[in-house]
């Protein structure tokens, strides 16, 4: 299978402190890959330097085959590549349909967007509920649905998942987890998701990356890892 | 009398000592002398009337006036009610028949403070576009307006082109100087941009100021032309055009109304557009819009130019209907001026724009007797509206509630 997203040696700065060194992680079309670590470990870091936010300063970035390492962050969703911000950044003064609608932003395919609308709706209830509300308004678990939901309007190829459990009840969190199991079953959708809780990433994921101090030291199956001593002890609590 | 009631008068007591101390140095000190009774007298009258506003505050909040304010709120809640079912044509047209009937039922001085209003109307919904859509802070907007009046003033007095000719070119040097403006400083955000806008606007006033051959510097540039229409003329079966120039001020009057109202259509149009909505995400969260496929250092500039195109319409009819120009008309207050109406309306709000407008320009001239106390009562009413009204007059239906003022 072909890789849809490569990194190879891939290394970041904020200012002179060095965030990522030397990262290279892989994921190939349809897969769910899940990167796990501890706080400042470099997962966000890695996803922002995937989307163009942070620059890296060497190694190289390529999506479907393609060099994105130059790209801004607004031209990635235009070839498939869409983000969930951490912290979900939904618009708080923007109804929940106008979010939705600024997430289908660069489509101008009005039946197509109308199709996907619904879709997404059968997907969350919840936000059909409330579409007239603003954003800001939702509790944090309809925030994180909504963030998704935006994202998913852009209908997106691969989706990049930052920490979607922050701040969320565990019952919230397993709902929202096994939504994007669904659309990767359903609709293909290739998934990069970036994890704190280790145990849930691990059980949705089919092989994992584990980050520590800016680096990838281990790389397996998510159930191999499940079952390693190491991980047992440092992130599942075992 | 209960403990929170108590506490609520020691504070007011404190405002009002701490506002004394405040005024006295400014009424008092005369001539090297020191005064006391003036500032008694002036404090005296404000320390009554707000005396008797707390009473009433206190006493409304206490439940004891809800004989008065029951009927009240129902009436405006009937009223509010009636007017969001009505159809939009039913209060427009009373609008619109008397903004077309104004100047036959006003005198001369009615008409030239309508004419203000109108002009800071314009200006006001062009900032509104970048400060309330966009949600960028721009402290030289005035900037545009200047180089709106100057491109006129200067094509005129030269060039002899048209009015009619030149508001499209004065729009256009207005979105390219936005542009010009916009290219460096639209890379910061919050704060920082403040600050640069700031510097910008500056700029261009102190560029006008000094460049004497072109702008005359501070002695402006006299002998502008007013705008003129030709109208049909029919002399025994005979047809030609008549040219006649714009000069009394009850036709200047439809000229900016015309504009007014180009502009707050177009504005409207723009709120609810596509690039309307970009806008409006680039407000809530630059970087989440970015990630939804929003160029937004493209949109900011977009902002900023169309903001600016209806600050250089304004400023080509101020050059106009003065028929003179000079730097001294585009000071950094009159940003502050055209802000405080953006702000005091409701940001991103045309209703509240043109309210502001109303406000800021209209009831300044009704109080001309207090003249002194302006800035004085300009800042109260900023404070108290602040407390009051934080999302202006008429807000934005958007901008009213967010989820933290919602508990």
């Amino acid at each position: 299978m072909a890789a849809i997203l490569e990194l190879e040696g891939v290394c970041a700065h904020y200012g002179r402190i060095q965030a990522l060194r030397d990262v290279s992680l892989r994921v190939e079309e349809g897969e769910v890959v899940t990167i796990i670590g501890a706080n400042g470990a470099g997962k966000s870091t890695t996803l922002m330097t995937i989307c163009g936010i942070v620059r890296a300063t060497a190694g190289e970035v390529r999506y479907a085959g393609e060099s994105i390492r130059d790209k801004r962050p607004d031209q990635l969703p235009a070839l498939g590549l869409c983000q969930v911000p951490e912290g979900r950044r939904i618009f708080p003064r923007l109804t929940v349909q106008e979010n939705l609608d600024m997430g289908a932003f660069l489509r101008r395919d009005a039946d197509e967007i109308e199709a996907d609308l619904g879709m997404v709706f059968r997907l969350f209830p919840v936000l059909h509920e409330r579409r007239k509300q603003h954003g800001g308004t939702l509790s944090g678990g309809e925030q994180q649905m909504l963030a998704i939901a935006r994202a998913l309007m852009g209908r997106p190829r691969m989706l990049l998942l930052d920490e979607p459990s922050l701040g969320l009840s565990p019952m919230i969190s397993q709902h929202i987890f096994r939504i994007i199991r669904n659309v990767n079953e359903e609709r293909g959708m290739t998934v990069l998701l970036v994890e704190q809780n280790a145990n849930m990433a691990l059980k949705l994921a089919d092989r994992a990356y584990v980050m520590e101090t800016g680096a990838v030291v281990m790389e397996d199956d998510a159930a191999a890892l499940r079952e390693n001593a190491d991980i047992k002890k440092a992130y599942l609590g075992q | 009398m209960t403990r929170g009631s108590r506490k609520s008068w020691q504070y007011f007591g404190l405002g009002l000592a701490w506002f004394y101390l405040l005024l006295w140095p400014l009424l008092g000190i005369r001539d090297g002398e020191l005064h006391f009774a003036a500032t008694f007298a002036v404090w005296l009258r404000v320390a009554v009337g707000a005396t008797i506003c707390f009473v009433l505050y206190r006493l409304g909040k206490a439940g004891r006036l809800d004989g008065v304010l029951h009927p009240l709120a129902a009436a405006r809640d009937a009223v509010g009610d009636a007017m969001s079912r009505a159809p939009r044509w039913m209060l427009l047209t009373p609008v619109i028949v008397f903004a077309l009937a104004y100047p036959m039922l006003t005198n001369r001085y009615a008409q030239d403070v309508a004419i203000n209003v109108l002009v800071y109307i314009c200006l006001g919904l062009g900032l509104n576009v970048v400060v309330g859509l966009c949600g960028l802070l721009d402290l030289g907007y005035i900037a545009f307006y200047g180089v709106g009046a100057y491109t006129y003033a200067l094509l005129s007095v030269h060039y002899s082109v048209p009015f009619w000719v030149c508001l499209p070119i004065c729009a256009v040097f207005a979105a390219v100087a936005g542009c010009f403006i916009g290219y460096p400083t639209l890379r910061m955000r919050g704060d920082y941009l403040a600050i640069v806008t700031l510097g910008f606007g500056e700029i261009v006033r102190i560029v006008i100021n000094n460049w004497m051959a072109l702008t005359g510097g501070p002695n402006g540039i006299l002998g502008i032309k007013s705008p003129g229409i030709y109208i049909p003329h029919f002399v025994d079966g005979s047809f030609s055009f008549e040219y006649l120039l714009l000069r009394k001020l009850e036709y200047l009057y439809y000229v900016i109304l015309a504009l007014a109202a180009f502009t707050i259509v177009a504005v409207h149009r723009i709120n609810f557009s596509r690039i309307g909505r970009a806008f409006e995400a680039i407000r809530e969260d630059e970087t989440a819009a970015e990630l939804m496929g929003v160029d937004t250092f493209r949109f900011k500039l977009l902002a900023y130019a169309l903001g600016a195109v209806f600050g250089g319409l304004a400023g080509a009819f101020f050059a106009a209907r003065m028929r003179f120009v000079s730097p001294e008309s585009f000071t950094f207050i009159e940003s502050a001026m055209v802000l405080a109406m953006v702000v005091l309306g409701g940001m991103g709000s045309i209703p509240g724009v043109i309210l502001g407008a109303l406000a800021l320009v209209a009831l300044p001239e009704a109080f001309r007797e207090f003249e002194l106390y302006r800035m004085l009562a300009f800042g109260g009413a900023m404070a108290v509206m602040m407390l009051v009204r934080p999302a202006g007059l008429w807000p934005a239906a958007r901008m009213g509630k967010r989820s933290d003022d919602t508990e």
